[in-house]
């Protein structure tokens, strides 16, 4: 996995709910294809559009709070989101982003910081997001441990078919 | 020094020892699997599974879509009953059985003591029975169907205590909607709660899940109520004796310790378009209402449905509003006929639809237009969670569903039940 990622900033507030990222309407769908037409449908409806893959989402508090959809971890996969920052996770979220090797990134106050647009180059076991469009640096929590063993294995589902893949 | 949800999950790493922050291998003794997440049976195969680990162990629930209302739904279903039949899993929980959480309540599938995971992140309902419960995604549960196991981080423990007495007209919802306007949605996120103190003597097995259900929306992890008198009634009452009861060290250190008196406490209401957004039920008097709607693993059972019926008896539900009924499960409804409830519900002018998750997540049986407003004793009311994201959704009691629906518009249910 890429340990730093720069991309394009989209920015949105507090308790942004696996309803708003992937609505409840489309759980139907199974395709990782169709199920990324859908992502952050709910929360900002022109996303799909001008999100590229590589880009940035930014968030306060709680981001994936809710339902245990894994569509909402799958549809932002399918749109290549190169890491998420937020203050906090919504922890069903948490382990279905790491699961599927999406970087969550735990960084406080960050969407206060920056703006939809801007341009952040995030480190992701350093421990640093720099606003390459303000030239600010803000502290993040270095992603360590157990989950950063789930993303440098390429996900949960190579580390287990590794170990017990029948 | 370690919290009873520490015991539970210690045994089933196989550890004498645990603390908050590590990461263990847990053996579960149930895993539910939702008929939304056909992943669950697409991640079994993607990581090489052939055969899962224990059939007995594992339980289908065809609940979000119960019945199909499109042909994906359909098909989804399909593959899910292909799945148990060719694997041996008996427990295949079909479209006639209702909500997984009150199907494990009705059958007795959650005792004290067992590690409960399911793909649904209510899954701390279970906490009403001792158990340890979580949700998890798809791929996670798959991991449990293959290796029997999953991971977790032990948990911080905040003990949320409720003393007081409860007063008339106030119901469980009422007092965790008031705890979770309080402490916020992300106060407990990836933390386990534990609901304690006097009141739980006045709460019953079904106040009990509705309380440990609505944790979620406050982010736990985890609830769990120390079984008591009321807890041993309903395992007598379902023949439930294998169990065993884990306490907390008197010594043990939580994370935050809180206290909420209940005795001064109102109706309350979460405002669109989160759960956190509470206030006393008085604030929104008068707000017309096009839906309203009972039902969901949260509010969908028994005594749900006899509060409905207590407020409607012999009366007529409002010209302009619509009121959507949704039994939890087929015993629910069962026992709803019996005592005449769903006769004076239908009488007064409510819509029954089948037992199951139903609209309460937006899939169907009763969505939501844009511009439209709906009370509903579910558990969420983020935008679009019922429907169009124009919609406006209030969370209360199942009192307060009932009166709105009588009167068209949001009211004190104070004064309904006399």
């Amino acid at each position: 996995m890429e340990k730093i990622v720069k991309g394009k900033a989209f920015v949105y507030g507090a308790n942004i709910d696996t309803d708003q990222i992937y609505p409840g309407r489309f759980l139907d769908l199974t395709d990782p294809k169709d199920v990324g037409k859908h992502a952050m449908e709910g929360a900002d409806p022109g996303f799909r559009q001008e999100f590229k893959p590589g880009d940035i989402i930014v968030a306060s508090t709680n981001f994936g709070c809710g339902s245990s959809r894994e569509h909402a971890a799958v549809t932002l996969k399918a749109v290549g989101v190169g890491v998420v920052l937020a203050d906090s996770f919504g922890r069903i979220f948490y382990r279905n982003a790491i699961n599927l090797g999406i970087p969550l990134v735990v960084c406080c106050g960050i969407a206060n910081h920056v703006k939809k647009n801007d341009i952040l180059t995030v480190d992701i076991t350093g421990g640093k997001v720099i606003n390459e469009t303000t030239g600010v640096t803000h502290e993040s929590q270095a992603l360590t441990g157990y989950a950063m063993n789930i993303l440098e294995n390429g996900g949960i589902k190579s580390l287990i078919k590794s170990q017990y893949g029948q | 020094m370690m919290h009873a949800i520490e015991k539970i999950l210690a045994k089933a790493a196989g550890l004498v020892s645990i603390t908050a922050g590590e990461i263990i291998n847990c053996k579960v003794d149930l895993a539910g699997i939702n008929d939304l997440y056909l992943q669950t049976i697409r991640s079994f195969y993607e990581m090489g599974g052939k055969r899962v680990h224990d059939p007995k162990k594992l339980v289908v629930f065809l609940d979000h879509y119960a019945p199909a209302s499109t042909i994906a739904q359909a098909d989804n279903q399909k593959q899910f009953r292909e799945f148990c039949w060719n694997q041996g899993i008996d427990l295949l929980m079909d479209i006639d059985q209702g909500v997984c959480h009150q199907i494990i309540a009705d059958k007795g599938l959650a005792h004290p003591g067992m590690v409960v995971v399911v793909t649904d992140s209510h899954t701390t309902t279970h906490g009403a029975f001792g158990a340890f419960g979580t949700g998890v995604g798809a791929t996670d549960l798959a991991i449990i169907m293959m290796t029997g196991q999953l991971w977790f981080r032990v948990p911080e423990i905040i003990r949320i205590n409720l003393e007081g007495k409860i007063p008339k007209g106030i119901y469980a919802k009422d007092i965790i909607l008031d705890v979770i306007g309080k402490v916020g949605a992300d106060f407990a996120v990836y933390k386990g709660v534990e609901i304690a103190g006097s009141v739980l003597k006045e709460l019953s097995i079904a106040d009990r899940m509705t309380i440990c259900n609505m944790t979620t929306e406050m982010g736990a992890k985890t609830c769990y109520i120390q079984p008591d008198e009321i807890t041993f009634s309903y395992l007598r009452e379902k023949a439930i004796d294998n169990y065993e009861i884990f306490t907390t060290d008197s010594d043990f250190q939580y994370a935050a310790d809180l206290t909420f008196d209940v005795s001064d406490l109102k109706p309350q209401i979460a405002a669109p378009h989160s759960v956190d957004n509470v206030s006393s039920i008085a604030e929104f008097i008068g707000t017309p209402i096009n839906q309203a709607y009972l039902g969901s693993c949260t509010n969908g059972r028994v005594e749900d449905l006899a509060i409905a019926a207590t407020i409607l008896k012999g009366k007529k539900i409002h010209s302009r509003t619509r009121f959507i009924i949704v039994p939890a499960s087929k015993n629910v409804l069962l026992e709803a006929i019996n005592k005449g409830y769903v006769q004076t519900l239908i009488e007064a002018g409510a819509t029954f639809v089948t037992p199951g998750c139903a609209s309460c997540l937006g899939t169907h049986e009763g969505l939501l237009a844009s511009g439209e407003t709906c009370i509903t004793a579910t558990n969420r009311n983020f935008p679009g969670r019922m429907g169009s994201t124009k919609a406006n959704i209030y969370l209360a009691s199942p009192a307060a569903v009932a009166a709105a629906a009588l009167e068209g518009k949001i009211v004190d249910p104070s004064g309904y039940l006399d």
